[in-house]
């Protein structure tokens, strides 16, 4: 028999609950071994009570306010000093804005290696496996090579978020920060509260691209969006334009999302922007241009006009809902 | 203002399928179209505003690469940089980030500077992690995913990307920032720039001259170990065909078909 190892997660949370993502790698390292979630902030605690809800037995909380206010290092210092402290096996991260940071500085100021855009993790005997893509058409397998603890950075919905309730010890610590910690100040924090699914999570997910041609246009995505109860993206021929905030971007700069449907409206299909979509079960792609790359990749991919498409979609869409 | 642009020389991403060579474990970096990573010619191209609108600063890029990138350091310096330095090494093939970052950390520090751009992603790794290992290792404040910068009184002041919005941030300088590749879209050289490029200063250097110790970098430093490569499975090629009219419904079908209807 294998020992059991200590699996780390670093923990994210939003609103005091722990975020699609930080639920999908504690599910994951239940079944890895002993699963234990890192929560920094003051409503750390809060979050912390439903990471048992996945299979965790164990939160580490720290609610210092400076974790809310400076960008990072105090994360990283806190894991640090974690680390040091109680030896983990493996720290998993989400591939987050603020994960990759934290991820990234805290694996030099260890000196030890990082595996980033991960897709799976296993048990190979005493050590772990990882899986990540790499070039366009391959999958690695690769093993960390240095001593010490495993830092994995995963991509978003890498896993699935199991309900799996356990006995949740909730042990509060705090790490000592020093003043460089705080070297970057959040100064403000401006969410947008959308309506319907997030874009990383929905079922659904309907873009628009520079084809659709000016901002009035781009309603008729938002409006398919909602029939279909999915969440609304952006290429970045939309975002440039204005039409559409760069939170909504899909993409290599952007979000990546793994619905069961995409439909790409008046989208070419660049390289950055397929990065962010070649998953989805079905592509659905609207384009004038029968040479636009984004069909290469489609399911279904209709040439025509998308100001004149859209609208006939919507009523089909309304019609059948109806019947 | 002494701005640092780091910038990498990629397989032209609008031209070329990322494979990787199943023998080396490598990127296919050979016989293929190359370019100046666009994600870099992005933060190049705010640092080029940085430096216009601040009197007496300057631009350089720093690469690490083959002998070949000195073609992606031309452009940046046509696209207005001052100078550039190459670091070339056979013993830096098949670094990893952090060693990337030591190399980087390294030709950065021979000389002063107050800020340091990177992109936060290349378009070929994409592992996004260099930036944040080159703020640890410089030991500098680190402003990541960042779309626009001011700078003012030894101050940075920065508006930076989250997932369901946007932040401001500041610390003081020197500073690393990571500019995020989604934010702008970069200048072409003019013909006056691709010709005063051939007469600016460009530096290649191995480790060595850097002082760096060629164990602690290259293949032989690296810190993770590809075991196997499997294929990708590929789509199976869809459906394509002209709207004649029927092309709403035909979509509305498959979403019933899925069940999103
Ligand atoms: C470093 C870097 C990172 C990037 N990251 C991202 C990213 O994360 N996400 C992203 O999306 N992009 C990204 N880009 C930009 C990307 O390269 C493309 O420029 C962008 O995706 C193009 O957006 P678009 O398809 O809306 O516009 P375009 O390329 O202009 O395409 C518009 C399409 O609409 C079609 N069209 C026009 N009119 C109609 C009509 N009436 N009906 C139907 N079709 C019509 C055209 O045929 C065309 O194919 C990045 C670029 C760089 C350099
Ligand atoms: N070999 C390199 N030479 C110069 N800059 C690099 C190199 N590798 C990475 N960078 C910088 O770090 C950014 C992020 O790269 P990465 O972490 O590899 O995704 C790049 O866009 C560059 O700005």
């Amino acid at each position: 028999m294998v020992a059991e190892h200590a699996v780390w997660v670093y923990g994210e949370a939003r609103d005091g609950r722990l975020t699609p993502s930080t639920r999908e790698l504690i599910s994951r390292a239940a079944t890895l071994g002993s699963a234990t979630v890192v929560l920094l902030g003051v409503r750390a605690e809060e979050a912390a009570e439903n990471a048992g809800r996945h299979g965790t037995t164990a939160a580490l909380v720290d609610p210092n306010p400076a974790y809310d206010q400076h960008l990072t290092t105090p994360a990283v210092e806190a894991l640090c000093y974690l680390i040091r402290e109680r030896r983990p096996h493996v720290l998993m991260f989400g591939a987050s804005y603020h994960g990759r940071d934290v991820a990234s500085r805290l694996a030099a100021r260890l000196d030890c290696g990082i595996i980033a855009n991960a897709t799976e993790i296993e048990r190979s005997g005493e050590d772990y496996r990882v899986t990540a893509p790499w070039g366009e058409r391959t999958i690695a397998t690769c093993e960390l090579t240095f001593p010490g603890v495993r830092l994995v950075l995963f991509r978003s919905k890498a896993f699935s978020a199991e309900e799996k309730p356990s006995r949740c010890e909730v042990e509060e610590f705090q790490a000592p920060l020093s003043a460089e910690a705080k070297a970057v100040r959040i100064v403000e924090t401006a969410e947008e509260e959308s309506g319907g699914p997030s874009l990383s999570d929905a079922g659904v997910v309907v873009s628009g691209g520079r084809g659709l041609g000016d901002a009035e246009s781009f309603r008729k995505v938002e409006e398919l969006a909602q029939l279909l109860g999915g969440a609304v993206g952006a290429s970045r021929g939309a975002v440039d334009a204005g039409w559409r905030p760069a939170a909504d971007l899909v993409g290599q700069s952007g979000t990546t999302v793994k619905p069961s449907v995409y439909i790409a409206c008046g989208i070419s299909g660049a390289v950055q922007h397929m990065t962010g979509m070649k998953n989805a079960k079905v592509i659905v792609a609207i384009n004038r241009d029968p040479d636009a790359p984004i069909f290469r990749s489609a399911d279904l991919g209709i040439i025509g006009d998308v100001n004149k498409i859209l609208p006939q979609l919507i009523e089909e869409v309304r019609r059948r809902k109806e019947w | 203002m002494r701005i640092v642009v780091c910038v990498k020389q990629v397989p032209d991403p609008s031209a070329v399928i990322y494979d990787i060579d199943k023998d080396t474990k490598r990127l296919v970096r050979e016989g293929v179209p190359l370019a100046l990573d666009p994600g870099d010619e992005v933060s190049l191209e705010q640092a080029l505003r940085l430096s216009e609108a601040t009197p007496d600063s300057t631009i350089t890029v720093v690469s690490m690469g083959p002998e070949k990138a000195t073609e992606a350091i031309r452009r940046a310096l046509a696209m207005g940089a001052h100078e550039g330095v190459l670091v070339s090494d056979s013993q830096i093939a098949g670094s990893d980030a952090l060693s990337t970052a030591k190399v980087l950390a390294a030709a950065i520090s021979r000389g002063p500077y107050d800020i340091v751009y990177c992109a936060s992603e290349s378009s070929d790794g994409y592992t996004g992690m260099v930036p944040g290992m080159l703020a640890e290792l410089l030991g500098l404040p680190l402003l990541s995913f960042v779309r626009h910068v001011e700078v003012q009184d030894g101050r940075i002041t920065a508006n930076r990307v989250i997932e369901r919005g946007y932040q401001v941030i500041e610390s003081s300088l020197p500073a690393v920032v990571s500019i995020w590749t989604g934010s702008d879209r970069a200048r072409l050289p003019g013909l006056k720039g691709v010709m005063s490029a051939k007469r600016k200063p460009l530096e290649v250097l191995n480790l060595e001259e850097l002082g760096l110790d060629p164990a602690t970098v290259g293949e032989s430093g690296a810190r993770e170990r590809v075991l196997e490569l499997t294929d990708v499975e590929q789509r199976a090629a869809g459906i394509i065909v002209p709207d004649d009219g029927t092309g709403a419904a035909r979509i509305a079908d498959l979403l019933q078909k899925t069940g999103a209807v």
